[in-house]
């Protein structure tokens, strides 16, 4: 039982620390690019900008939500 | 980092951290956890029609990794969240309208205060009731279960107010509705659209999600098992809080790229929360749900006594 617990707890932190190298990969790709394009849109196109912002955090979420299960699956399976 | 849409500066990292404490909170309890992500943008110097919209967006996508991971589960009513939906949308106007009449009599912010402080504790004081008694109850009836086995069983949720909500239950007014995912043979539509009308209405009132008012109601008026009303809770925020930040982005009031930052540590702390609530039965998420309103009164009080606005 305590083995279990950690061996989740080793898969766990292994998935956490490269999911923290994805998102800073993200940070400075995906948002420094969008940053400026999203900023004039929210000046400018306000009705476009609101449903923009709605599709990419809805989409950031269904990606995310993949990416970790995917990175949880593979790691889990590894340690077995 | 510099966010040029709400032309301020906060570290990515203080909002990674906020996101991945109100993503746990929000797999575990169904709740947006607007009470803290509020006042810890304001902190930052955001405005707060910015805190308001961005948060609102926020919740969206931790509601949908949420709800997807319950609805893996089978803890999402998909039926009851869409009828819930519409009673919440049109809750939410009333609230906004409301505001609108005490913001010209020019004391919005004293009522919103006290009906704050008065909703908030009496939801903590009737659920540590509730709860503690249900789980005495149950240590009463039930024998000791042997260690390691998952305490939570989603289709026998007990409730000391179960009683009542039988008889709300058994209210006959056309048209009668089954939700055989929740385990409900017959139910009043008329109550279910009531439930959800009064948490959009304290959502439009007092701002934020209002899942500390709509979970509650869900388990004791509608007799939602506990892990479903949180699944399906989440599954409905993604409705009502996209339909929020749609006329938030509209006005001008949210930054989605703070909203991006947020949401990558809440994915990981929804997964979290809701992997949590397997290991717990109905009636302990319900006392541990206690200190969540507590944390809004604090807040509230603080904005009164201080004259701040965090």
């Amino acid at each position: 039982m305590k083995k279990d617990s950690a061996k989740s707890l080793r898969v766990f932190a292994i998935e956490l620390a490269i999911y923290a190298v994805l998102v800073t990969a993200y940070f400075f790709l995906v948002l420094h690019l969008l940053g400026n394009w999203l900023y004039q849109l929210e000046t400018k196109h306000r009705i476009l900008y609101a449903v923009v912002a709605i599709l990419l955090i809805a989409g950031q979420a269904v990606v995310l939500d993949a990416v970790t299960t995917v990175l949880f699956r593979l790691l889990r399976r590894r340690w077995r | 980092m510099f966010f040029p849409i709400s032309h301020s500066h906060i570290n990515p990292v203080y909002l990674v951290l906020v996101g991945f404490l109100v993503g746990i909170l929000g797999g575990f309890f169904g709740v947006g956890g607007s009470f803290i992500v509020g006042p810890a943008l304001r902190l930052m110097g955001v405005d707060w029609n910015y805190a308001v919209g961005t948060d609102l967006a926020h919740i969206v996508g931790k509601s949908i990794v949420a709800a997807r991971q319950h609805r893996t589960l089978g803890n999402v009513d998909l039926k009851l969240g869409l009828i819930m939906a519409i009673g919440t949308i049109g809750g939410a106007e009333g609230g906004a309208q409301l505001i609108q009449v005490f913001k010209r009599a020019g004391n919005v912010n004293t009522v919103v205060s006290w009906v704050a402080i008065f909703v908030y504790l009496s939801i903590s004081i009737f659920m540590l009731w509730e709860s503690q008694k249900t789980l005495r109850l149950g240590k009463r009836l039930s024998p000791r279960k042997p260690s390691g086995v998952k305490d939570a069983d989603l289709r026998t949720d007990h409730s000391a107010f179960g009683p009542v909500t039988k008889k709300i239950q058994g209210i006959k007014i056309w048209p009668m509705i089954s939700l055989p995912t929740s385990g409900i043979q017959e139910i009043s539509l008329w109550i279910i659209l009531l439930v959800a009308l009064v948490g959009g209405f304290f959502s439009g009132f007092l701002g934020g999600g209002a899942g500390y008012i709509r979970m509650p109601s869900m388990v004791y008026v509608l007799g939602i098992p506990t892990h479903l009303a949180v699944g399906t809770d989440l599954f409905e925020i993604i409705i009502s809080a996209s339909y929020g930040t749609f006329t938030h982005a509209i006005k001008g009031n949210v930054d989605i790229l703070i909203a991006l930052v947020m949401h990558t540590g809440a994915v990981i702390g929804a997964q979290i929360g809701v992997v949590a609530t397997q290991y717990f039965a109905g009636p302990k998420i319900r006392l541990a749900f206690v200190p969540l309103p507590l944390i809004g009164v604090a807040i509230v009080i603080y904005t009164l006594v201080s004259g701040h606005k965090l």
